[in-house]
């Protein structure tokens, strides 16, 4: 097993700071904008970019949700897997709001595909977007892309992207590991 | 990753404390789900579930076939009054005539205690009781259960007393495996006439006296006189059975605590519990009711992720 790592924690909050400015140039006041969270791991990105999002932009009453899409997977009863839930928590309709999707590494794309079905459950959004931290690319067996990336990544099947998050967030890491 | 122990949901004395555990883990996830404007999910939308009631039943009925449509299976039902068991067909038969149309899912409410284990043994498909006979009732011990748990926080500890027509009640029965593998303290108590002999070896308590045990207890499940189960007269009259076990304010408010009441429902106001107590605060009798989706919802779909069509 070799691992690499893609991203150190440097780069990790200097990328964090750019895909929160660049949100703010798109939502600028976040009026009519929420933000979601995919359980488990993409909540952990959404955590950090909220707080920047509040802390350094001033950014108040942000509307940010927990969405969990293991009811959606449709990969129900194919694996050996026992697909297991998350607790989803999102406290406002999404009827009529622009939504950040938020998860940490893109791959095929089956969970984001999920979440779109998913996210229905909740109202009807104006527009839905996608951040990443970590796109993989040419790896995606749905046509979706992304609206704002962390990070384009070429790498075989075999390989798996992992995201570290340390507890007080100074040794945050994006690592690749070949089994 | 955890699952269930068991292919079948026959009865909780089959299952285990992480069974259970796992089914209230996953029933709190389903719970918020009918909590949200749209109320259904598709996991099961490839799965067919045969709802197969051989006995009356209203609301356990609804409420599968409800958590069934809120999971997105198929559903097909068939009650007996309006089928070929009249005219003499077995039900094994009955069943396989189903399961040939590709059913992958059965529930069944049966008369008989035991059909539905004999049916896991004679069919390919996965069965879950709901009802048979004077056996058990599981997913109603579940969502008993799983309304303590939300209403206490927990069960384990908690004093736990069933009244009422013990001897013909499938609920008390896996109501009592239930709350004992989640390490509650079970008490039975209504007219000797009607608490089945030897049930001490159990492990609960016999309570003849239901001012004692209010004093008692956490939890009064008060159960239904189940006047259609009994060819014989029990006890002297109704009016006798209402004033020595019947549920009323008087004596709940003896108390110097606040009891939780309980009630399976259907009820027979004014008999085993009054209209005042059954609406106040401290019965959760409708909580049950909304618990049962989730708990069913739980149950079908931990049972249907066992089962493998595209292998």
């Amino acid at each position: 097993m070799s691992q690499k790592e893609l991203l150190n924690n440097k780069e990790m909050s200097v990328t964090l700071q750019r895909l929160a400015c660049q949100l703010v140039e798109n939502h600028h006041t976040f009026d009519n904008s929420v933000i979601i969270g995919l359980q488990p791991r993409g909540v952990a990105l959404a955590e950090r970019l909220v707080s920047i999002l509040e802390k350094d932009y001033q950014t108040k009453q942000l509307k940010f949700g927990k969405l969990d899409i293991t009811f959606y997977r449709d990969d129900f009863r194919r694996s050996d897997k026992v697909l297991q839930a998350n607790t989803t928590e999102i406290q406002f309709v999404v009827e009529g709001k622009r939504v950040i999707i938020i998860d940490d590494v893109l791959y095929t794309g089956r969970s984001i595909r999920s979440a779109l079905t998913a996210l229905q459950s909740f109202g009807r959004p104006a527009e839905v977007e996608l951040l990443c931290l970590i796109d993989r690319r040419f790896s995606r067996h749905l046509p979706i892309q992304p609206d704002y990336v962390g990070k384009h990544v070429d790498v075989i099947n075999e390989e798996k992207v992992k995201v570290n998050w340390s507890h007080n967030d100074n040794n945050n890491s994006v690592i690749l590991i070949n089994e | 990753m955890k699952q269930l122990s068991v292919n079948h949901l026959l009865g909780i004395k089959y299952i285990t404390k992480g069974d259970i555990d796992l089914i209230f883990e996953t029933a709190d996830h389903f719970k918020e789900v009918i909590n949200r404007p749209i109320k259904k999910v598709p996991s099961l939308r490839d799965v067919t579930i045969a709802n197969l009631f051989f006995e009356n039943s209203t609301r356990t009925r609804l409420s599968f076939e409800l958590a069934e449509k809120r999971l997105s299976a198929d559903v097909v039902n068939f009650s007996a009054a309006s089928s070929s068991v009249k005219k003499g067909e077995t039900l094994v038969d009955t069943v396989n005539n189903i399961l040939s149309m590709k059913v992958d899912l059965v529930v069944m409410r049966h008369p008989n205690p035991g059909a539905g284990i004999f049916l896991s043994k004679n069919v390919k498909a996965s069965i879950v009781n709901a009802g048979d006979g004077a056996h058990e009732h599981p997913t109603q011990a579940l969502l008993d259960a799983y309304s303590i748990r939300e209403k206490l926080g927990t069960v384990a500890g908690k004093k736990v007393v069933i009244v009422g027509d013990i001897l013909h009640s499938r609920v008390a029965l896996s109501n009592i495996f239930a709350l004992q593998k989640l390490g509650a303290d079970v008490k039975v108590c209504g007219p000797l006439t009607l608490i089945p002999k030897h049930i001490e070896h159990l492990g609960v308590h016999v309570e003849p006296d239901l001012d004692q045990a209010l004093a008692w207890c956490d939890v009064a499940n008060m159960l239904r006189v189940q006047n259609e189960r009994m060819e014989i007269s029990y006890f002297p009259s109704t009016r006798e059975y209402v004033q020595q076990f019947g549920l009323t304010l008087e004596r709940l408010q003896k108390l110097d605590k606040s009891i939780t009441v309980m009630h399976p429902g259907p009820i027979n106001r004014g008999v085993e519990i009054t209209s005042d107590v059954a609406d106040s605060d401290q019965a959760i009798i409708l909580n049950q009711v909304e618990n049962g989706v989730a708990i069913r919802m739980a149950v079908l779909y931990l049972l249907a992720s066992k089962i493998k069509n595209y292998d």
